[in-house]
């Protein structure tokens, strides 16, 4: 549909038809500009609105008083968040870990061996994401009330690990599949021993595509409400305390803590961007391109 | 050695299997067990036996929630989608060197968490607040409404929140197009427009499909959208399920509507598939390699 603008028009005299022109061969542009635009508005008004002034140290949503650098001078000063967001980050950190190790695992399993069974397991791993969060912690909820398990950290750390596998399977999956083997090839023919060539060859071409799988992991669970809100019994992550204090009034704090966790994210994908691309250039090394 | 060699895939496999088996797979029979279960939290809990009113029970009255869901749900669905693709034609076709960093800029308001950005656009859609004082001015609300609180601001928020999901399938689905083959039906005298709707946009068909699923089924399950954004009559089903097992805690009742849930989300994507995919899935094996 937007791509009809991009038609050679004719031309035509008036500054009338020189605007409607221009416009129409731009139109795709300004309506990106303008999607983009509305992606990253949320964005600048959490990070507007923890330099914001508010009577109460409440977000109010207007935009009248002053500027203040107060919160992010006493970003830790309340204890509930800052212990929440502590335990978010224990979580996810842990999550990754396992999901990470466990996922990659699987990925190479099915790319690099045909065995049976190898189709219900990849079934095995798209279901969960196809099936509505809400669905996920329900079920899992009820097994753990049928059994009587108390809820808490570790049933937390149960269910991100479950619902983080499936995408590091895939992302790490789809970097092995561009893998060329005959790398490891070269390093058996040069008298590395399988182990050798795992942690010489294998690991360090793989570890973008772990790093990337590894950094949504993290990203999946630090962000997740639906599941955690299911299996958390009293433990507070950072999303749970912001759902529980949003009808008595969110403090700045939430603001600057969240701003902070983007900053820190995008530093991070920008740290696995640019590895990814040295390693692809490293890759490219090679006497014979690969058709 | 070969038995050995043989044995290897399956020990890689194991323990993300066993994981995804325990925690993801037997819950599910679980819950379909709960929601055959009778009985109160208050009498000594909940017993087995075949309780098949609790899905009668979780229907009833519920009509107007479910078909809510669904508007809400699919016009979610349908925005993202007008929203994507010319964004992810405009990053994949026409924007050179910048690509990454824009598709960078696109994807990195996702990395902030769910909860406050769905708040931020409770701050946007505010009264008074710029966006809504434009949208007087155009005459979308009117003069003495408001957005908060409505449905539209639901819809906005599920659109928003989901996009992503919508963006990136159709961005690998542009990027993976053979640039030659829109040169050839435009040597082939198709104009712009016929270039698109019969090359660019059939290649493409594989991401759209794919991205209209991976938004409608996180969405449909939804509740922190409704919760935040909405009042008390935008509620979803998910609302509703949140409530039965965390507030109410009747247990059956909340299995057995998730159990609908599943299978409403179920039925919906296998129609869309039977409609739109099996057309979409063949354009894109034509033209690998």
């Amino acid at each position: 549909m937007e791509a009809a603008t991009t038609t050679a028009p004719r031309v035509r005299a008036g500054a009338g038809a020189r605007a409607w022109k221009w416009l129409r061969e731009h139109a795709l542009n300004i309506y990106a500009g303008l999607a983009l635009a509305y992606m990253l508005i949320p964005i600048v008004v959490i990070a507007v609105f923890s330099f914001g002034e508010t009577p109460r140290d409440r977000l109010n949503f207007a935009i009248n008083d002053g500027f203040t650098l107060e919160y992010w001078e006493n970003a830790f000063s309340i204890t509930e968040l800052t212990d929440a967001m502590l335990t978010s980050i224990e979580l996810a950190a842990l999550s990754t870990v396992i999901s990470t190790v466990i996922g990659t695992l699987m990925a190479l399993a099915l790319v690099r061996y045909r065995f049976i069974g190898r189709r219900g397991s990849n079934l095995l791993i798209v279901l969960p994401m196809a099936t509505p969060e809400i669905v996920i912690g329900a079920a899992l909820l009820s097994m753990l009330i049928i059994y009587n398990i108390s809820l808490g950290f570790q049933t937390l750390l149960i269910a991100h690990v479950m619902f983080s596998i499936s995408f590091v399977v895939v992302v790490v999956r789809s970097r092995l599949i561009g893998f060329d083997r005959s790398l490891e090839e070269a390093a058996a023919d040069l008298g590395a021993t399988p182990v050798e060539s795992f942690r010489y060859v294998t690991l360090p071409l793989l570890a973008p595509g772990v790093m990337a799988a590894a950094l949504l992991a993290f990203a999946l669970s630090i962000d997740d409400f639906v599941i955690s809100n299911f299996n958390s019994g009293t433990t507070e992550t950072f999303p749970l305390y912001i759902f529980g204090v949003q009808l008595r009034g969110i403090p700045v704090q939430v603001n600057v803590l969240a701003t902070m966790l983007f900053l820190v994210t995008v530093v991070a994908i920008m740290l696995v961007l640019w590895q990814q691309r040295r390693a692809e250039r490293m890759a490219s090394v090679r006497p014979e391109p690969v058709v | 050695m070969t038995l050995r060699r043989r044995f290897i895939p399956y020990a890689l496999l194991t323990p993300g299997a066993l994981w995804l088996i325990i925690f993801f797979l037997i819950p599910m029979y679980f819950m379909g067990e709960m929601a055959l279960r009778s009985g109160a939290l208050e009498t000594g809990g909940f017993t087995f036996t075949w309780e098949w009113s609790n899905f009668s029970e979780a229907l009833d009255g519920r009509g107007e929630q479910i078909v809510r869901t669904f508007f809400y749900t699919g016009t979610a669905t349908v925005l993202a989608l007008l929203i994507a693709y010319p964004l992810a034609y405009a990053i994949a076709l026409k924007a050179g060197r910048w690509k990454l960093l824009l598709l960078f800029a696109v994807i990195a308001p996702f990395f902030t968490t769910y909860l406050i950005r769905t708040i931020a656009w409770k701050t946007i859609l505010a009264d008074p607040s710029p966006v809504v004082d434009l949208l007087k001015t155009l005459q979308v609300v009117p003069e003495d409404g408001r957005v908060l609180a409505t449905g539209g601001d639901v819809i906005a928020g599920l659109t928003y929140n989901f996009m992503p999901f919508m963006i990136l399938p159709i961005y690998a689905s542009l990027e993976r197009i053979d640039l030659s083959l829109i040169e050839a039906a435009k040597d082939l005298y198709a104009s712009a427009r016929e270039a698109f709707l019969r090359v660019t946009l059939p290649l493409t068909a594989p991401g759209i499909v794919a991205g209209v699923l991976l938004t409608f089924i996180p969405a449909f399950g939804d509740y922190v959208n409704a919760a935040l954004l909405g009042g008390t009559n935008q509620a979803m089903i998910g609302n509703k399920i949140q409530s039965l097992y965390l507030v109410e805690r009747d247990y059956p009742e909340a299995a057995a509507l998730s159990f609908l849930m599943m299978a409403a989300v179920l039925i919906t994507v296998l129609i869309y598939i039977r409609l739109a995919g099996t057309e979409a899935f063949m354009g894109d094996e034509d033209e690998e390699d």
